[in-house]
């Protein structure tokens, strides 16, 4: 495949974390490509937050080596915009104000869809609004590495398809590496271009995900790795647009 | 959930016994109605500021009725009518003016040291461990010494002139300000930080553009508790050793037993605390104004 012939930009090496007695992540490791858009998927607790959060620089690992692109943005569940800022200073968080960052953040949030808004309190937007100036936040500063923590599950499901589609559009056009956290086995293999899976603090499945397969549906090894945990499977094959939120957060063992 | 049938047909069941109680479905409108606000409709300004001052008119009243039918003796409660004519001399000769003046210098003057002082000190603990473990337990016993028992020792120290009534009242309003302060940058939500954090904001920016705001209405607490404060401190230096201010006035209208000049500045000091909360309102109106538009979107 050709993102093995692009460098890498984030790579784990045997990292481990432990939170108590719980294992999140046990002699971790996973290389990101350049422009590789990954889908993590996993039950709740898995630890795909924890991975998340590594490569934030959150927190820190117990043992191993992690390395990450130097400009990289997080995308939250929650907007987590500050409320005492209007909307552009928001988008401007932590950059210096001037004229030509000020344009930038006009064009990124023209692009999100919120050319108006960027003089609005954050307490006045609704919560898909909200999102996308965090979506606008995260890109404004072209990053090489760009993390979405469950961006999507706060909102109602017309707005996620169109926020999942203006994600797409974005990330091919910007192409960062990005990694996406999901609960939706469905919006892992519509946006992503390879799909891991974490389970005892390990990849479980790691699928990628091309036209071909897209057009079958799915991976076979996803196929597998989703029959043998979620019996709905085959209704989500059949029916196409089924949230397997519910198979992926209680029923996923290998 | 047992009792007249089995598990496959408890709908059933449910609906049998809904029925029962008389409960059914209706589509006749009759039956609905507009459901109520959470707050009652904005009600008239004129109308809301009328409704403010009604508690003390009726105060007043009852007073002027009392004075009038000689229910209230003269002596021990001045009628209003005397302590209005009073009042007027008292402005007209630039007395009152003059005490009014001392005053309100002395309690601003100890209100911005105190104030300040507490401010900057509460956000340092709030902030850095480092602060937290030189400040706080020295303030915790500085909070539990009475202040007005510093009196005579400040005295001893500053000798009877103003410095040492502007340091009791800065004493006394750096307290609930250091208090506030404290809390407000420690209350800041945790996700924004991380947040901040994320997209690379230094640590000033960090205070200056998170903590603060988020501590605004902590601090606006803590400006109106110091302004209390100091007044409290402003009567207790102005009764001893001193020469000048409302406190002074009072003084020597009790020992002329003058009731009505003493409740004259009675009200000047009620008049300070509505005073106080109008400007403690106006700089959150001024300061906030994100609070403001979600205000006005709800």
């Amino acid at each position: 495949m050709s993102q093995h012939t692009l460098p890498v930009a984030v790579r784990v090496k045997q990292a481990s974390k432990q939170f108590s007695v719980k294992k999140v992540l046990d002699q971790f490791s996973l290389d990101i490509h350049e422009g590789e858009f990954v889908a993590l998927l996993g039950k709740s607790g898995s630890g795909k937050t924890t991975l998340l959060r590594i490569l934030a620089g959150l927190e820190t690992v117990d043992a191993g080596e992690v390395l990450v692109p130097p400009v990289r943005t997080v995308v939250f569940q929650e907007p987590r915009l500050i409320e005492s800022k209007r909307v552009l200073p928001n988008v401007l968080l932590g950059l210096p104000i001037d004229d030509d960052t000020r344009r930038a953040a006009k064009n990124a949030l023209a692009e999100v869809g919120l050319a108006s808004h960027e003089d609005a309190w954050p307490s006045t937007l609704s919560g898909g609004e909200a999102q996308r100036v965090a979506l606008a936040r995260a890109l404004i500063r072209q990053p090489q590495l760009l993390m979405l923590d469950e961006p999507f599950a706060a909102l109602d499901a017309l707005t996620r398809l169109k926020m999942q589609a203006l994600v797409q559009s974005l990330c091919q056009r910007y192409t960062p590496a990005v990694l996406l956290v999901t609960h939706d086995v469905d919006e892992a293999i519509q946006l992503a271009d390879r799909v891991l899976v974490l389970a005892d603090g390990k990849v479980a499945v790691d699928a990628r995900i091309s036209l071909n397969t897209h057009a079958a549906g799915a991976m076979p090894a996803l196929t597998s790795y989703a029959s043998s945990c979620c019996r709905r499977w085959a209704c989500f094959r059949n029916s196409g647009r089924l949230c397997m939120r519910e198979c992926a957060g209680n029923n996923l063992r290998r | 959930m047992t009792g007249c049938c089995g598990n496959e047909s408890r709908f059933a069941c449910w609906r049998a016994t809904s029925a029962a109680t008389g409960f059914k479905h209706s589509t006749n409108t009759h039956t609905l109605e507009t459901p109520k606000p959470l707050h009652d409709a904005s009600r008239k300004r004129g109308l809301s500021l009328g409704l403010r001052f009604l508690v003390p008119l009726l105060i007043v009243s009852l007073w002027s009725l009392g004075s009038f039918y000689g229910w209230i003796a003269s002596n021990i409660v001045a009628p209003p009518w005397v302590v209005l004519k009073s009042a007027w001399s008292l402005a007209e000769s630039g007395v009152l003016w003059h005490h009014l003046s001392i005053s309100l210098s002395r309690a601003g003057l100890g209100l911005l040291l105190g104030g300040s002082f507490g401010l900057w000190l509460g956000i340092t603990a709030g902030l850095s461990k480092l602060g937290e473990e030189l400040i706080d337990p020295s303030f915790q016993m500085f909070r539990a010494i009475p202040f007005l028992a510093l009196i005579p020792l400040l005295i001893v120290w500053f000798g009877i002139g103003e410095s040492s009534k502007i340091l009791l009242i800065a004493a006394g309003s750096a307290k609930p300000m250091y208090l506030n302060a404290y809390t407000g940058v420690r209350s800041v939500d945790r996700k924004i930080i991380e947040a901040a954090k994320i997209f690379g904001l230094s640590r000033w920016a960090m205070i200056t553009e998170i903590h603060l705001p988020a501590a605004l209405p902590y601090l606006m607490a803590g400006l109106r508790l110091s302004m209390s404060m100091a007044l409290l401190a402003l009567i207790g230096v102005e009764v001893i050793n001193t020469t000048q201010g409302i406190g002074f006035l009072m003084l020597q209208a009790q020992e002329y037993f003058r009731t009505e000049v003493l409740i004259v500045c009675v009200v000047i000091y009620a008049l300070f605390g509505l005073g106080t909360d109008f400007l403690v309102k106006l700089i959150e109106r001024i300061s906030m104004p994100w609070r403001r538009a979600h205000k006005e979107r709800t």
